[in-house]
């Protein structure tokens, strides 16, 4: 039998990124509001503390700041007529746990998508014609564009004080930035970090080939910065631990440093953690939101009612909880119906991995930061005229290397055996003037009709709950973006005088046990036609007026880019509309 | 030091606990807390790594144990500039790894139906790492017993345990019950990996690894060097708990 | 319920600092007078009553029951709500101030000076009164508390009258008339309501103040409280009194943090002060000359102080610089900090070994922590970096021993905060 607690304003599921921005603006707006979160308050100087966090082995192989898969899983098959199977160990994902969800162990890389990313369809279809898509892609406009964002991008930036160089500034094209980024207000708030030998050598390399490389956008910092709530980061020590890992001295923006100090002081605010939300309960009329239902580690039961509800639990949780909740209606690839689960999407992603003679170069790769880098932008969104090329899409591609710790960083050219005294001696020998990108090609990902999430009529979880199941493949425009942009990486860094390069193409089928970034997006997708999408422009799901969900659930189809930055953007621009417009006349904020 | 709004007993959350090793499921000390006023604290706080203990082997009977530290030289033969795998303590990283969660599989999703899948879908065994090496060094030893008159393993001239583990890389050598490949390619995996890891888990003794290919360890601030290109770092390396220079010479 | 959040409240403040140095009328507390009240609710801030009076974690203010560490013991602060029976209500305005300003229980027993009147004896009977009227207003809580905790022979009040022989001075605070209005605010402020030579006063093995050693330094419940003359070395010498006033009011400043008591203190205390009052208290501590000695920094090549720079280097400068310097408000500056040329090494090896959270003000919200380095180190280890911390940068300061660190560390193991 659940407990019923006392009413609040507003309940949080899932107190990351997301759900740590709509609590700050919401207190500040005086609501009372309470955030629960499945795993544990973490910080630095207790979860991830300088002394032990270097530690790749605990941190990076076993995961160990990650959920675990007995906690809740998928299934996962590639096309639908096969049968999905559990994934029993994480590969080409790892789902985030913990106060601070993703932004804990998130590499910090901030981005922005292009103008035309938000207008997508629209937009191709006017350059190339409407029989140049692919009939089973399912690409949409996002109802917002990127002047609606803009001042929420900068909102965001200027939380995590994120570290770059700007490129458009309000119209005008800047040197050393990106030239092809919409433009920005203003500039970064705090300079681009300094880059280690390889990143500048590919930039050479670049910029004769006639590109223009820019600095990668980092939330790990390049000097102290104390941002608009009165909290304090510090300068990134380039310590090479940082991606999966915890930061260890306050230099990686996350909700623990730039969020979480202010919000906990508010007398209005608590959180409870070890707790997990089964369920979002409903009214009768199945139009309104009463609460949540959430269980603790003992197994208990509570209740949470509440007059609003924000899910925020990352893209794959905020899926889960609205099918296992019964909330809008389950997507039908077979007949085209439904929303909840359409538009799924991960991130397109390779390398080409450079190696040097190591008489002339050594490049000391442990040095780096989870977002250092070079990289350039010409193939990016449509940057470049696809027509020739047969696919739409793109991405950036850089020298994004962010470290070198042993265990995943002592490659061998291709051809080296894979053990013995010729391995050993490879490794000795390439390891300090080995180029290894990581996501060197970071590409697009569009969505396709058979690209879904449901659930799973066979597996359950440790709560006897179905499990969701992921039907995700790679289609053949994913592909050939993915080549094309691979080669020309290739070229950039053979131009950096490598003696061999090896290219790793992205090919299908899409694997579950390759690691291809956590960027996962969509199943409750925003837009202007609720046969098409789940949430409105606001991210108010368009069927329960006083539920909101955040993060990248709401993105119709993935760009070529990192999205934490639009991630926060959204946040902040869902947040102003409910401070805005909604508190003062609760309902639909848009007319269905 | 006033802690405002913290339920009293729920204040330790992690203690320091000397010798188990703490298997994350993602939760701390198991009770759900509130979280209200300020940032939550205690002192000693935190979950330091436990350290490998040297002594008897965990996991590995004898004869499992001579398989594996055969095995390890082979994967990394010792050379006059570095040990190989068995002094560098990878046996002893691969014992202690699978006496804990990792041989348990614990934390991961281990519930039926188990079904045989694409090899995309990810491994669907039911059982974990602790039985594969238990059942593959079993059937690797009979299958040598059987090719070279009664002979295990650590048995055999150095050049036929070469020859036997390309076999088992190739296919070639088929073991009985066992995927051949799949085990040899895990204990590859587990071997490297015991090589590059921090020397408390067992492997890396000395941070011989580390000193081979020039990594610097577990350090933290390298301001002063990211704008120093294409210049050899001079530190030697350190380990999570440190290294010999950080014990004072007084003697 | 009144909550404490700590909001200073201006308007009444303006008007209560326009009263500080005009008596009012002696005599009752008047429930009645706003502006007795808040002026009795500002002198309980600067006294801090609300520290020993309250368990921490509770919502309870004033309600006792907390027990405070004396070397002779425990003692538990009673309940100086207004409840009549388990509180302070049924005392007299009289009976109060005996008490605060004497030493002297309603029943006629003596106080342990725990409860600092030998310092609150510096402040007026209108103050006290004041205070008094403030605590009349404060939510009354049924709290029996049991007083009398100490051992034997501690637990025998009357050898206190022999006590207070020796070390009481009763009487208000008199102005230096050669001296200016501030430093007098500042001099009251110190030696009265914020009693600060409670904690940085060194003290006999009676437990009274070593007065020849003023304000340089004293240990308490496994802490060392710093030198806080201006000495140059041990003291705020390297501080401007806008340093000092941020540090007491923000809990951080340019060079270092608060952290445990001090943290506490500033968090309850003198964060709601007036700025004016803050500076004058830098103003009259900066006015206390430090002693001149300077020793010599021991040698580079000192086997501790190699090791030391090791440890520094692959650990410590993660946060706090290659150079020392931390980052201004966000690490300590391990370079320009007193703390760590303190004679006395307690607290810098009870962070080295425990950790450490910085204090939490409105201001500085980011309160960032220092890990343990107890599992890490060990205590060789510890005196090595300390020594080094110390002997480098310009500092100077006698080495940490291994012994020094064996010692604190199986004090700090039967210690829960």
């Amino acid at each position: 039998m659940a407990r019923r607690l006392p009413k609040k304003d507003v309940v949080i599921v899932g107190l990351g990124w997301t759900g740590s921005i709509m609590a700050h603006e919401l207190t500040d707006e005086g609501l009372d509001v309470i955030a629960i979160e499945r795993g544990p308050w973490r910080d630095a100087p207790t979860d991830f503390p300088p002394s032990y966090m270097q530690d790749e082995l605990r941190y990076r192989v076993r995961h160990e700041l990650f959920l675990r898969p007995d906690q809740t899983t998928f299934t996962f098959r590639n096309k639908m007529d096969q049968t999905a199977l559990p994934i029993r160990s994480w590969g080409a994902f790892m789902p985030p746990n913990g106060v601070g969800g993703g932004g804990v162990h998130w590499n910090a890389e901030t981005f922005r998508f292009l103008p035309s990313d938000f207008v997508l369809r629209t937009h191709l279809t006017e350059r190339y014609g409407a029989s140049f898509l692919p009939d089973d892609m399912t690409i949409q406009d996002w109802g917002v564009t990127y002047n609606d964002l803009e001042p929420h991008y900068d909102q965001f930036e200027y939380l995590c004080g994120t570290s770059g160089t700007a490129g458009n500034l309000r119209g005008q094209i800047q040197q050393g930035g990106n030239p092809f980024e919409g433009p920005r207000s203003r500039p970064y708030p705090t300079p681009a970090q300094a880059q280690p030998f390889s990143h500048t050598l590919f930039a050479k390399a670049a910029r004769e080939l006639g590109y223009k490389p820019f600095p990668q956008p980092s939330g790990n910092l390049s000097q102290a910065y104390t941002n608009p709530l009165g909290v304090r980061l510090g300068p990134c020590t380039y310590c090479g631990f940082c991606e999966w890992f915890g930061c260890g001295n306050y230099s990686k923006a996350s909700p623990q440093t730039t969020i979480l100090p202010v919000l906990v002081r508010k007398s209005n605010f608590s959180a409870r953690d070890n707790s997990e939300v089964t369920a979002i309960n409903l009214d009768k009329s199945g139009k309104h939101a009463t609460g949540v239902t959430f269980v603790d580690t003992s197994g208990q039961e509570w209740e949470q009612p509440a007059d609003l509800v924000i899910l925020s639990a990352y893209t794959l949780f905020n899926v889960q909880l609205l099918l296992l909740s019964k909330i809008g209606q389950p997507y039908d690839p077979m007949a085209n119906t439904g929303v909840i689960g359409r538009n799924y999407t991960h991130q397109t992603t390779s390398t080409v991995n450079g190696f040097f003679n190591n008489k002339k170069f050594n490049f000391n790769p442990f040095i780096g930061s989870g977002a250092i880098g070079m990289c350039i932008d010409e193939f990016n969104g449509d940057n470049f005229d696809h027509g020739p090329h047969g696919f739409v899409g793109g991405g950036y591609v850089g020298q994004v290397q962010t470290g070198a710790r042993p265990i995943e960083s002592t490659l061998t050219p291709p051809g080296t055996p894979k053990w013995g005294a010729a391995w050993k001696q490879a490794v000795r020998d390439n390891y300090l003037s080995t180029v290894k990108p990581g996501t060197g090609v970071h590409g697009s990902f569009y969505s396709y009709r058979d690209v879904y999430l449901d659930l799973d009529p066979t597996y359950k979880d440790r709560l006897g709950r179905p499990l969701m199941r992921m039907t995700i493949d790679f289609h053949a425009n994913e592909i050939k973006q993915n080549r094309f942009l691979t080669d020309k990486f290739a070229e950039i860094i053979q131009a950096m005088g490598a003696d061999h390069i090896a290219k790793q193409y992205r090919t299908p089928p899409y694997d579950i046990t390759v690691y291809q970034t956590t960027h996962l997006n969509g199943g409750t997708v925003m837009g202007a036609d609720r046969k098409t999408s789940a949430l409105n422009r606001y991210l108010q799901h368009w069927d329960v007026p006083n539920l909101f969900v955040l993060g990248a659930s709401a993105f119709p189809q993935n760009a070529g880019y990192n999205p934490t930055g639009t991630v926060g953007a959204l946040a902040f621009w869902a947040a102003s509309a409910i401070r805005n417009q909604y508190l003062k006349n609760p309902g639909p904020l848009v007319d269905a | 030091m006033r802690k405002k709004g913290f339920t009293d007993a729920s204040l330790r959350r992690r203690e320091l606990l000397a010798t188990t090793a703490i298997l994350l499921l993602g939760i701390s000390s198991g009770r759900a807390s509130e979280i209200f006023g300020e940032l939550p604290w205690a002192p000693n706080a935190g979950n330091p790594p436990t350290p490998a203990r040297p002594g008897p082997w965990l996991f590995f009977t004898g004869d499992e144990a001579r398989a594996v530290e055969a095995i390890a030289d082979c994967i990394i033969p010792p050379d006059p500039q570095t040990p190989g795998g068995k002094d560098a303590g990878c046996a002893v990283f691969v014992d202690r790894q699978l006496a804990g969660p990792y041989g348990r599989q614990d934390g991961l999703y281990v519930r039926p139906p188990f079904q045989a899948g694409a090899r995309n879908q990810g491994s669907q065994s039911e059982a974990g790492p602790a039985q594969h090496y238990r059942e593959g060094l079993a059937a690797l030893d009979r299958a040598c017993k059987a090719k070279y008159t009664g002979k295990a393993f650590a048995e055999l001239s150095d050049n036929d345990k070469d020859t036997v583990l390309k076999g088992l890389e190739s296919g070639d050598l088929k073991l009985d019950g066992v995927d051949g490949e799949a085990f040899f390619a895990q204990i590859i995996n587990d071997m490297q990996t015991g090589f590059f890891a921090d020397p408390i888990y067992g492997g890396n003794r000395d941070m011989v690894g580390w000193k081979m290919i020039g990594y610097p360890g577990a350090r933290y601030n390298y301001l002063d060097w990211v704008s120093r290109h294409n210049e050899p770092f001079p530190l030697p390396p350190v380990s999570l708990t440190g290294r010999a220079e950080w014990t004072p010479r007084t003697r | 319920m009144r909550r404490f959040d700590g909001k200073t409240r201006l308007r009444g403040a303006l008007v209560a600092m326009l009263l500080a140095t005009a008596p009012a009328a002696a005599g009752e507390s008047d429930p009645q007078d706003f502006t007795q009240i808040e002026r009795g609710r500002y002198l309980a801030v600067a006294s801090d009553c609300i520290s020993c009076h309250t368990v921490p974690g509770s919502r309870q203010p004033f309600a006792g029951g907390r027990a405070i560490e004396t070397p002779f013991g425990n003692i538990v602060a009673p309940n100086i709500t207004p409840d009549r029976e388990t509180g302070i209500g049924a005392w007299s305005d009289e009976e109060f101030d005996n008490a605060i300003r004497r030493g002297i229980r309603r029943n006629g027993a003596r106080l342990y000076p725990a409860m600092p009147y030998t310092a609150y004896t510096k402040m007026s009977r209108d103050d006290v009164v004041a205070i008094r009227t403030y605590l009349n207003t404060v939510t009354p809580v049924r709290n029996a508390v049991v007083a009398n905790t100490l051992p034997f022979p501690f637990n025998i009040r009357t050898s206190m009258r022999v006590w207070n022989a020796l070390y009481f001075t009763p009487g208000e605070y008199k102005p230096d008339a050669q001296k200016s209005p501030e430093w007098n605010r500042g001099a009251f402020l110190v030696d009265g309501p914020a009693h600060c030579g409670a904690c940085h006063t060194p003290k006999s093995f009676l437990g009274g103040d070593k007065t020849d050693q003023y304000l340089q330094g004293s240990y308490l419940q496994g802490w060392s409280a710093p030198n806080i003359t201006d000495d140059t070395r041990l003291g705020l010498g390297g501080w401007t009194v806008d340093d000092v006033v941020a540090y007491l009011k923000a809990g951080h400043n340019r060079i270092t943090a608060a952290t445990g008591p001090m943290g506490e203190e500033i968090a309850l205390s003198s964060s709601h002060m007036r700025d004016a009052d803050l500076k004058a208290i830098a103003t009259y501590l900066k006015s206390l000359p430090g002693a001149q000695n300077a020793p010599r920094p021991l040698p580079a090549d000192n086997p501790f102080m190699v090791a030391g720079g090791a440890i520094y280097r692959d650990q410590c400068s993660a946060c706090h610089g290659l150079d020392g310097h931390g980052v201004p408000r966000l690490f300590p500056s391990l370079a320009d900090s007193s703390m760590v040329r303190s004679d006395d090494p307690t607290t810098l090896i009870r962070i080295v070994l425990r950790g450490a959270r910085s204090v939490a003000t409105a201001s500085d919200p980011t309160a960032p922590g220092m890990p343990s380095y107890g599992w890490q180190l060990d205590d060789p280890q510890v005196a090595a970096v300390l020594t080094y911390l110390r002997n480098t940068w310009g500092s100077a300061a006698p080495a940490v021993s291994t012994q020094d660190v064996s010692r604190a560390r199986s004090d700090l193991a039967s210690r829960v905060d």
